[in-house]
């Protein structure tokens, strides 16, 4: 260690690392010349629960990894499930999936784009987010009775039939939603300080991110064009037009740019979907013991912040023999280091932000 | 908690704790589970009615008999078995998913293969599985992605309690902080990882919580007293 260097730890009580993440910086006057991440703090040992818990059963526990997008990581779950027992969900419960899962990656998009810009100094776009989040958290409660660890499927398909005024509801956010993301990027897009605190700033390159197994928005601001919704469709996907969004150069600035316009295409998904929802049942046939046939089986979707995985092994009985979760935002924070070396000391909050984590999916 | 019935080594598909026989073995033939289901509409409702009501059936069992692993013999693995030969054990789809069971000590071979020439360019998932009566217990599970041929491939190796895998963190960076969690998980070494150490346990904790015989309720107490002041955390 040169006489210049110094070691400064950064959290894990420190309101812009989104929760108990601890950064340990190896510092060159004010620029960063190493980081180590330490986390941790928020394990639970989701994945030992998961085999000691029948099937249902360790379905709300997803929810509470990645909290602000727990509709995704439920539908993670609940198709892997489907899958390893050979049932597909009626096509109805896949429509109203795609709804809810499509409002919550707006939701978990919204909260990024408040709290990021809030550490990086912009006060005003996390009142303006969380009303429209807001919203979408009302759409949620009416629907299935909480807003945050929402638990809304079920194995097999829906608990709730959609409620009366569902679809009126959804197409009346989806409408406003409009406008609203226009004034987002009035006050961002072309905002100097924000350009200038975001633009070449953590510039990962695509290769980088492909060999850190980086995916979600993150990947495709790098410009690598893959969305699971679209190379593997699942829910009712394969039935919508919509874009993948990328990036050019791989920095905070596009990171930005991807999110806000994966915002545009989830809204127009919501409104193709809400269009026709077919009638019909809203859960397949499976028996209330939930007892898969032994084998395995890995099942990725698409959630907010990358690929969320679910390797799920049966060996027969009630019970998974064992759950292995895939968390985007653990792999991803993988590449922070490489993202943030030789930028100044205000720049690692800008990284940790557009990265999206949550550590509540990091440390399961 | 509940004491579970483990299964025997070798395959998953072994012996299926009490439900339908048909779709034991890794290698049936398919045809064999479809033919009752279509016979059974084509003939008159009385001769077909002691076996057949799957009607009947199906509600309590959801899924029609199918067999769901069966052996693997596509373009890939010609090309993997002609390349390293013996080093693939096994070579199986579970559910239309493609599973290759290798040999432990040229991972990092197989590994640089199957990144260069079949382009799984990512990492995607890392883990283990622990089968204690297994004679070499644990399972190290890597799931690959090609972003070109829009494929996944899982990737097996077997490794007994005090055996080493080779790390492939030189092949994929993905693997770097997987192997961590596998190793703070269950123990396993993987030799010539850059920095092995915990890292979602303290660095300081004994056991491995995600091997079997680590009872749910089980901690480190030492620990815990020590570092937290409390008697237990549950």
């Amino acid at each position: 260690m040169g006489a210049d260097e110094l070691v400064i730890n950064m959290g894990p009580q420190h309101p812009s690392t989104h929760g108990v993440l601890r950064v340990k910086l190896k510092l060159d006057g004010e620029r960063v010349i190493g980081s180590e991440c330490i986390i941790g703090y928020l394990h639970r040992g989701v994945e030992k629960i998961a085999e000691n818990r029948t099937y249902q059963q360790f379905a709300p526990y997803v929810d509470r990894m990645d909290y602000v997008a727990a509709v995704s990581s439920g539908l993670g779950y609940c198709e892997a499930v489907e899958k390893l027992l050979v049932v597909e969900a009626p096509p109805r419960a896949r429509v109203i999936r795609t709804i809810l899962t499509e409002l919550q990656r707006i939701a978990s998009h919204l909260l990024w784009l408040g709290t990021h810009a809030l550490d990086i100094g912009a006060l005003t776009p996390l009142f303006y987010c969380f009303r429209e989040r807001e919203e979408i958290l009302k759409i949620f409660e009416k629907y299935c009775g909480a807003r945050l660890t929402t638990h809304a499927f079920r194995i097999g398909g829906l608990q709730y039939e959609a409620y009366d005024t569902f679809e009126t509801e959804v197409e009346r956010f989806c409408q406003d939603f409009e406008s609203r993301i226009v004034e987002y990027e009035d006050l961002l897009t072309q905002n100097r300080i924000w350009i200038g605190r975001t633009k070449g700033v953590g510039i990962l390159s695509a290769a980088d991110a492909i060999a850190f197994g980086v995916t979600g928005p993150v990947l495709r601001a790098s410009g690598v064009k893959w969305d699971i919704r679209k190379a593997a469709p699942y829910a009712a996907y394969d039935q919508y037009k919509f874009e993948i969004p990328v990036g050019t150069t791989g920095d905070t600035y596009d990171r930005y740019l991807v999110r806000m316009e994966e915002m545009r295409q989830s809204r127009l998904i919501c409104l193709q979907a809400i269009e026709n929802i077919p009638a019909g049942p809203i859960m397949a046939k499976v028996g209330k013991v939930l007892k898969p046939p032994p084998g395995e089986v890995y099942h990725a979707i698409e959630a907010p912040k990358g690929e969320i995985g679910y390797y799920i092994v049966s060996d027969g009985t009630v019970m998974p023999y064992r759950v292995h979760i895939r968390p985007p935002s653990f792999i991803n924070l993988q590449a922070f280091d490489r993202m943030v070396r030789g930028h100044l000391v205000a720049d690692v909050v800008a990284i940790i932000g557009t990265i999206d984590i949550v550590l509540g999916e990091v440390d399961r | 908690m509940v004491q579970r019935t483990l299964p025997n080594p070798g395959s998953m598909a072994d012996e299926p704790k009490e439900p339908k026989p048909p779709q034991v073995p890794t290698g049936d033939k398919p045809a064999s589970s479809a033919a009752p289901v279509s016979e059974a509409p084509g003939k008159p409702a009385g001769a077909s009615a002691p076996p057949a009501p799957p009607k009947a059936a199906t509600p309590a069992q959801p899924k029609p008999p199918v067999v769901l692993q069966t052996p693997l013999d596509n373009e890939l693995v010609q090309r993997f078995r002609s390349k390293f030969g013996a080093v693939l054990v096994e070579a199986i789809e579970d559910r239309k998913q493609a599973i290759l069971t290798v040999d432990r000590p040229r991972l990092v071979e197989i590994a640089l293969h199957l990144r260069d020439e079949e382009k799984f360019d990512m990492l995607a998932d890392l883990t283990a599985v622990d089968w204690p009566k297994r004679e070499k217990r644990f399972d190290v599970v890597l799931d690959l992605y090609s972003f070109s041929k829009n494929e996944r491939l899982r990737v097996k190796v077997q490794a007994a309690d005090a055996e080493e895998v080779p790390s492939v963190v030189s092949v994929w960076a993905a693997a770097d902080w997987q192997e961590r969690e596998v190793f703070d998980m269950f123990g396993i070494i993987f030799s010539g990882h850059p920095n092995l150490t915990r890292i979602l346990l303290p660095e300081e904790w004994q056991g491995y919580p995600l091997r079997k015989d680590y009872d749910i309720l089980q901690q480190d107490t030492a620990w815990v007293r020590e570092n937290l002041g409390i008697e237990s955390g549950q």
